[in-house]
């Protein structure tokens, strides 16, 4: 084949993801008992557009496949077929078995059909049962006559009638003798006995029939071909001509046509040039061998064109609206830059204020394009939201639970890595919220709640933060079997006074489980303490709030994008340290009575009436301060995983946005730092790591609150 | 330069139609359902449509309605794109006007000794 298909292949392949979603939230929606005809459309155009460009790029498996999917839809939607509530299953496993083929084709490997031949067949089974078999492909239409002999001997003969409205569909017996001249020699005469007086005469309609012999070894499937468009429609006799006949003999006397021509060729001169020509052409009595067309031609040109390697980034939507903005920036900021080249060439003092308000300029596009920039990354939250009905879906039925999702503010916009990175977190939570929180319809009206339990995923901007929360309205979470499970695992002593909220916190805790029995649900040897370590390498947090009876609400906070970040810059000695921003509770001027001295050598500072312990960023960089006294630096205090400390430095400096460069991509990781940045001055600075620093300097949660209670019995 | 109308709203059979075609040296304007064809065909001169049937907004067979009434595509060969082998779906087709079809999977040589079948 002279174009290579595989160039369109991962258009393709997103192309039947996006497909695939939309049948299976079609799916899901549907109500079987009274299926709405545009949704069913919907459904069944997603699966028609597979099969055709499985067909097409050559995916036969895929094809063949959801051609029966297709088949049972497309008996649905003509309403032949009663669908029942569990095809509305079988369709979605069909989808689930088709994007597993897609993946597996994807990642260039062949796909297992063997899942797809079990659905097939109890897609045959529905479609024997409800349909005497699907609509077989007709071969070539019939013929009103035909020959037994494939070959034809030497030719055919042929009386073609065509439809009066024949030229109204764009169909021109010209080009289909033109087509028959290829095959051999054609000589062809025209009946007129049909056409009207001219007062009657309708210009745009055919009215000649024509007797056409065809001399040549063609086949009969060959000249059917050439009016497979019209066979229909038209009166069409292909017969054999007799072995050894005269060739002319058949042709006819062609007065009638040079007797009627020139009337016709006036009247239609105008309306249908294509049926003068055909005239004109039959008046001839015989087409003259048409020049042979250059086949190849085409082949050879579509083989010139470069073949475009096949992308291997995934790819990203995004709105033209966007581009166009950024296109936008893009020009304001040439204008900028030209308007301070012109400054800069010819510099006097005097234009100085012109100098500083395109300075002032400049960054604002810059911070402008920047933004644009970043939007791009961003995608509506729905792109991860849109699994969700279909799990909710399949697992409330497995726990036979009733469970209705709500999904709200679909359209908040997050960094693509964000939101891939969320997804499995939010999986996890939601599994949690259907298995644990909400309960059996039976226990549910026992509480006097309605039985159909209601899970909600609701997004939302706050601040420079995306809030994704997980609402159930379920059992809440049980207070005194977390607790008493956590001092079973030792991860608090029944002596320690803990909150609700601290309590409810236990659950984040590595090792902790309250599922009695594992279950196939959540218990997949995942626990939150996972969801939480996830949620924080992307820098953000995960709370729990819980009342019982009536609930629990997971809330995971995220930042924005993960590429750029508000930073504190912080000094120590010669070095410019960056810290994240949203990590810092308050900057103090320590004083001598505000730091105890523990046993450790560890120094803690007392905030109010809580006990902070002092890391000392000299100590754990290995650099040189200003000062080692904690006396004369500043106390930054920070917070990560509830745990808060305090950091010496010598200065604090500016705030500004900065954008992160990966040390593991550029060097390695390095426990302590998340990243670096470069600076105003063109310096690089390094990004602190709160929790890699927390545990740098040793202070872990058990030691943080050992400290507190020791600093609690000193202070009592 | 002969310019063909190719619609569909599967984007991966668009680009491999127009990829083809702009290969053959015609020139290609795109359109992703049968509202948005006709749109386009009414603002350019357009010497063939080739376009799938099932398309959400306006489907093939409506375009093609909607076409013919146009006097300027009175007599345009326009050739459907079609998964269906099923002969109802021709016959819609062909009663609503179009001139003939191509039965999906095709290849890209298919591709063009139909378009050439009309074009000549």
């Amino acid at each position: 084949m002279s174009v290579d298909l595989s160039q369109f292949h991962q258009v393709f392949f997103e192309e039947s993801h996006e497909g695939l979603d939309i049948m299976e939230s079609a799916l899901l929606n549907i109500d079987v008992s009274n299926i709405d005809s545009e949704t069913i459309n919907e459904i069944f155009r997603a699966a028609h557009s597979i099969k055709g460009g499985s067909g097409t790029f050559g995916f036969n498996e895929i094809a063949d496949f959801t051609h029966v999917v297709e088949t049972l839809l497309d008996l649905i939607r003509s309403d032949q077929f009663v669908m029942q509530p569990d095809n509305v299953d079988l369709f979605l496993k069909s989808v689930d078995c088709i994007r597993t083929m897609i993946n597996e084709l994807e990642g260039g490997s062949t796909c297992d059909t063997e899942q797809a031949n079990v659905l097939k067949q109890q897609f045959e089974v529905l479609l024997d049962g409800g349909f005497s078999g699907e609509p077989e492909q007709s071969d070539a239409s019939e013929t009103k006559v035909s020959a037994k002999d494939e070959t034809g001997g030497n030719g055919w003969q042929i009386y073609f009638k065509p439809d009066i409205d024949i030229l109204r569909t764009g169909n021109e017996p010209l080009r289909m003798f033109r087509e028959l001249a290829e095959l051999g020699e054609l000589s062809v005469s025209a009946v007129t006995d049909e056409i009207p007086a001219l007062g009657e005469l309708d210009p745009e309609a055919c009215y000649t029939a024509w007797n056409l012999t065809l001399w040549g070894d063609a086949d009969e499937s060959q000249v059917k071909e050439i009016f497979e468009w019209v066979v229909d429609e038209s009166e069409l006799t292909i017969t054999p001509l007799s072995l050894g006949a005269d060739r002319h003999a058949q042709t006819e006397s062609p007065q009638e046509v040079s007797l009627e021509e020139p009337q016709v060729q006036d009247l239609t001169s105008n309306a249908a040039p294509q049926n003068l020509v055909s005239q004109n052409l039959v008046s001839k009595n015989v087409v003259p061998q048409a020049p042979k067309p250059e086949r190849p031609k085409a082949e050879k040109k579509a083989g010139d064109a470069k073949k475009e390697s096949k992308p291997e980034s995934v790819s990203i939507r995004v709105g033209t609206d966007k581009i166009d903005n950024l296109i936008n920036m893009v020009g304001e900021l040439v204008i900028t830059q030209s308007m301070l080249g012109e400054i800069g060439s010819d510099f006097t003092v005097e234009n100085l204020p012109k100098l500083m308000a395109g300075l002032e300029q400049l960054s604002q596009h810059t911070r402008e394009l920047q933004e644009s920039v970043m939007s791009i990354r961003m995608l509506p939250i729905s792109f991860a939201f849109s699994r969700f009905p279909r799990l909710v879906h399949d697992m409330s039925q497995n726990l036979s639970k009733k469970v209705e999702l709500i999904l709200q503010g679909e359209n908040t916009e997050l960094d693509k890595t964000v939101m891939e990175r969320i997804s499995d977190p939010l999986v996890h939570l939601v599994r949690n919220s259907l298995d644990h929180g909400i309960e059996s319809p039976e226990q549910r009206l026992a509480a006097g709640k309605d039985e159909m339990g209601q899970i909600t995923l609701s997004a939302f901007h706050q601040g420079g933060n995306i809030v994704i929360q997980i609402i159930d309205d379920g059992a809440g979470l049980n207070k005194d079997r977390i607790l008493t499970k956590a001092i079973e695992k030792g991860l608090v002593s029944d002596s320690d006074h803990l909150s609700d909220e601290q309590i409810y916190d236990l659950i984040f805790r590595a090792g902790f489980s309250t599922a009695e029995a594992v279950t196939d649900i959540s218990g997949r040897g995942v626990g939150m303490d996972v969801v939480r370590r996830n949620i924080q390498e992307l820098s953000g947090s995960v709370e729990v709030e819980s009342t019982p009876g009536s609930g629990s609400v997971f809330t995971i906070r995220l930042p924005l994008t993960l590429a750029i970040l508000d930073g504190q810059l912080i000094r120590v000695g010669q070095n410019v340290y960056i810290l994240p921003l949203i990590s810092i509770i308050e900057s103090i001027q320590s004083y001598d009575q505000a730091i105890h001295r523990v046993s450790g050598g560890c120094d803690i500072l007392r905030l109010r009436d809580e006990y902070v312990p002092i890391v000392r960023l000299w100590e754990i960089f290995n650099v040189k301060p200003d000062s080692k006294k904690v006396e004369d630096g500043l106390l930054v205090v920070v917070e990560c995983e509830n745990i808060k400390v305090a950091i010496l430095i010598d200065d604090l400096q500016a705030q500004q946005q900065v954008v992160i460069k990966s040390l593991n991509d550029n060097y390695t990781t390095v426990e302590g730092l998340s990243g670096a940045t470069i600076l105003g001055d063109g310096t690089v600075s390094l990004i602190l790591d709160i929790g890699g620093l927390i545990k740098l300097a040793g202070v872990s949660k058990e030691q943080y609150k050992k400290v507190e209670h020791t600093d609690d019995s000193e202070a009592a | 330069m002969t310019t063909i109308l190719a619609v569909d709203d599967s984007a991966s059979m668009r680009q491999m139609v127009t990829f083809t075609l702009k290969g053959a040296g015609y020139d290609v304007i795109e359109a992703s359902d049968g509202q948005d064809a006709l749109d386009k065909a009414k603002v350019s001169a357009v010497d063939l449509v080739l376009s799938d049937i099932n398309m959400p907004i306006m489907d093939g067979i409506e375009l093609v309605k909607n076409l013919r009434v146009i006097p300027d595509y009175k007599f345009t060969p326009i050739l459907m794109l079609t998964t269906e082998s099923a002969s109802d779906k021709k016959m819609a087709g062909k009663n609503a006007g179009a001139t003939g079809w191509l039965v999906k999977p095709f290849n890209p040589d298919q591709l063009l000794a139909t378009i050439k079948k009309v074009l000549g």
